[in-house]
């Protein structure tokens, strides 16, 4: 029998289907198929940005984190808003005028292209692989949970949602990618709003019973004040955990390929900002509002409910089923569905993008296409690649494989990597190879090292990966790699020598912060 | 990559460097570093402030406010309207600095 939930899943599968469709027919060329022709709006690209990052993390996390730790759940969503304005002030506009298709076009403009975009691609291939791991593993334990009476077991789901997106990007290229995303930010906008005023309308409309509500929560037997901090940051550790993090967010953001490539996808630099602006107004308007979900499940479900009927993920999904019933909750998990589905099709895309664009035709080719269409045509072997990958993985780690950190991951190597050479290769003059060689590899490096000896991977017990104490006492790494990232790139530079850099400084320089010679959009 | 300039790009390199070292582009970069050193570091200093009081100064940030409503929940809260506020505030400067850059590409040419 097709239960409610299953019935809705395919609903949305079957009109990103239909868009897919419509897009592959839009989409030949090579600029069609990367960068959607150039012909995205503004506030279309907002939306896209929005729903290429809220991903189920956000909406089924941060509700979580909040319903079982309170304050210390709502000011970790603060730090993936604030983000965006090292993407708005430092990145966006810059990367929109003196780029093509990917991040390492930027890098690869002033300094020796090919070690540079082979490095690029590695630090970008990194953070899309960590990123989406971390996706299809979750999807794979939310869509069997969501779905637990149709039978879809994890291994199905992970295998569904792998499938799907190679799909949409294979088929319908960045124009498909977009529109999935962009119908996806709306429908969870819509839920998420529909969600907040059935928990205010519980509340009888008052703020001050909601509060009231939320400083006497029951939580294991006793009552506490759940807007107070330290539920989740313990001391010694907790608050520079947290420093560390936010860190990461706030150069990381500015440095993940899937965002980046979204620049490329409008017309002119100036689309690029209103677009980051639209995304600023539609992700923070999410997060206050998923906080009041997180704290609407501590107060009307409580965190004692929420352990028994399918743990802390659930937190949203059943604070649906309990305010307005089944089929409210069959709508808010195909929404988690879907939000699941736009995120990995956007890693996807970015990932063949940047191997076909930066390894196999600039780096092994010397930057000619050897046939028309053939740059498109290793993208999309690569999206098959990349999707068999992801499911063989996440398949491979299994449900009870602890993703999180796999995340913030991905963030500290984009902040740690990415990040420091996309701002020396636009504003110091200096700025070489070697210092992209250096800055990318420790940055890389240093990530994935205190990573590996962090409490994420070390641990006494049975559930880490390699047993003993760890080495490095944060969750998070980007307190220390940051900082190595940064000054590799630095001495690096300091190491090499390169006149022709220098050079073309003026050029870069009157590019990015002119717009002359950008790539344009296609016509229609 | 490589569009032609809208000049006579004999010697494109030049050209470049011609418009870099114009008193308008160098204003441009001066007018933008003013606003976005400035914008960068506030908020930097702003967002951070919020785990620096949460993790040492944790009784300061449960003094309540409005009724239950602590310190740490509006200065948690502030954050998204300082984020938007800053985005605005950017919009507007960037405004200006778009006709500076149309004004210097009519000169340029």
């Amino acid at each position: 029998m097709i239960s409610t939930p299953l019935l809705m899943f395919l609903l949305f599968i079957a009109i990103t289907l239909v868009v897919t469709y419509w897009a592959a027919r839009k989409s030949s060329g090579t600029a069609n198929f990367f960068a959607a022709g150039r012909n995205i709006t503004g506030w279309q690209n907002g939306i896209a940005v929005a729903g290429d990052y809220m991903s189920a993390a956000s909406f089924l996390g941060i509700a979580g984190i909040i319903a079982f730790q309170g304050y210390d759940g709502f000011m970790y969503s603060v730090g993936w808003l604030v983000a965006y304005l090292t993407v708005l002030l430092v990145v966006a506009e810059p990367l929109r005028n003196a780029g093509k298709y990917t991040m390492a076009d930027v890098l690869a403009y002033r300094l020796n292209p090919r070690p540079v975009r082979a490095m690029a691609a590695l630090s970008t291939l990194t953070v899309s692989t960590f990123y989406m791991i971390a996706q299809m593993v979750g999807a794979g334990t939310l869509v069997a949970l969501l779905l637990k009476g149709s039978g879809i077991s994890f291994n199905g789901a992970v295998a569904g949602v792998g499938v799907l997106m190679v799909a949409y990007v294979v088929f319908g290229g960045m124009l498909a990618t977009t529109w999935v995303q962009i119908i996806k930010a709306i429908l969870l906008i819509a839920g998420t709003i529909l969600l907040s005023f059935l928990v205010m309308a519980h509340f009888d409309f008052s703020l001050a019973a909601f509060f009231d509500a939320i400083a006497h929560v029951k939580s294991g037997g006793k009552v506490v004040n759940f807007l107070e901090p330290g539920l989740r940051y313990k001391p010694p550790y907790g608050a520079i955990d947290l420093i560390s993090l936010g860190l990461a967010l706030i150069f990381g953001t500015a440095g993940l390929p899937h965002i980046l490539v979204r620049f490329y996808t409008v017309p002119d630099a100036k689309t690029a900002r209103i677009s980051v602006v639209w995304a600023m107004f539609i992700i923070g308007t999410f997060y206050i509002m998923t906080t009041f979900l997180g704290f609407g499940a501590a107060t009307i479900l409580g965190s004692d409910f929420i352990k028994t009927h399918g743990g802390i993920n659930m937190s949203a999904p059943l604070l649906a089923q309990r305010l307005a019933g089944d089929v409210f909750f069959a709508f808010i998990s195909a929404i988690a569905f879907a939000t699941i589905l736009a995120v990995v099709a956007g890693l996807t895309i970015s990932a063949s993008t940047s191997f076909a664009h930066d390894f196999y035709t600039n780096v092994i080719h010397h930057g000619r296409e050897r046939a028309p269409g053939e740059e498109v045509r290793v993208a999309r072997i690569t999206a098959f690649v990349v999707g068999a990958v992801s499911i063989a993985v996440a398949i491979l780690l299994g449900p009870t494989f602890n993703v999180a950190f796999l995340v913030g991951l991905a963030f500290a190597v984009a902040a740690s990597a990415n990040l420091p050479v996309i701002v020396f290769s636009i504003f110091w003059k200096r700025f070489n190879t070697s210092g992209a060689i250096w800055g990318l590899g420790t940055g890389l490096l240093s990530s994935l090292v205190l990573i590996v000896i962090s409490p994420s991977i070390m641990g006494l017990d049975q559930a880490h990966l390699i047993h003993g104490a760890p080495l490095f006492p944060l969750e998070n790494p980007g307190i220390v790699s940051i900082p190595v990232g940064f000054l590799g790139a630095w001495l690096g530079t300091l190491a090499g020598n390169e006149p022709e850099s220098e050079a073309k400084f003026a050029e870069m320089e009157v590019r990015a912060n002119t717009g002359l010679g950008a790539e344009k959009a296609s016509a229609h | 990559m490589k569009n032609p300039v809208p000049a006579k790009p004999s010697q494109p390199e030049t050209e470049w460097e011609r418009i870099e070292r114009l008193p308008e582009f160098r204003e441009l970069i001066a007018a933008k570093m003013r606003f976005i050193i400035p914008a960068c570091i506030f908020f930097c200093a702003y967002y951070f402030a919020l785990p620096i009081l949460v993790g040492w100064f944790p009784e300061l940030m449960k003094t309540k406010v409005f009724g239950p409503v602590n310190v740490a929940y509006l200065f948690a809260l502030s954050q998204f309207f300082m984020a938007w506020i800053v985005a605005i505030l950017y919009v507007r400067a960037a405004n200006g600095f778009d006709k500076t850059v149309k004004k210097l590409l009519e000169r340029a040419k």
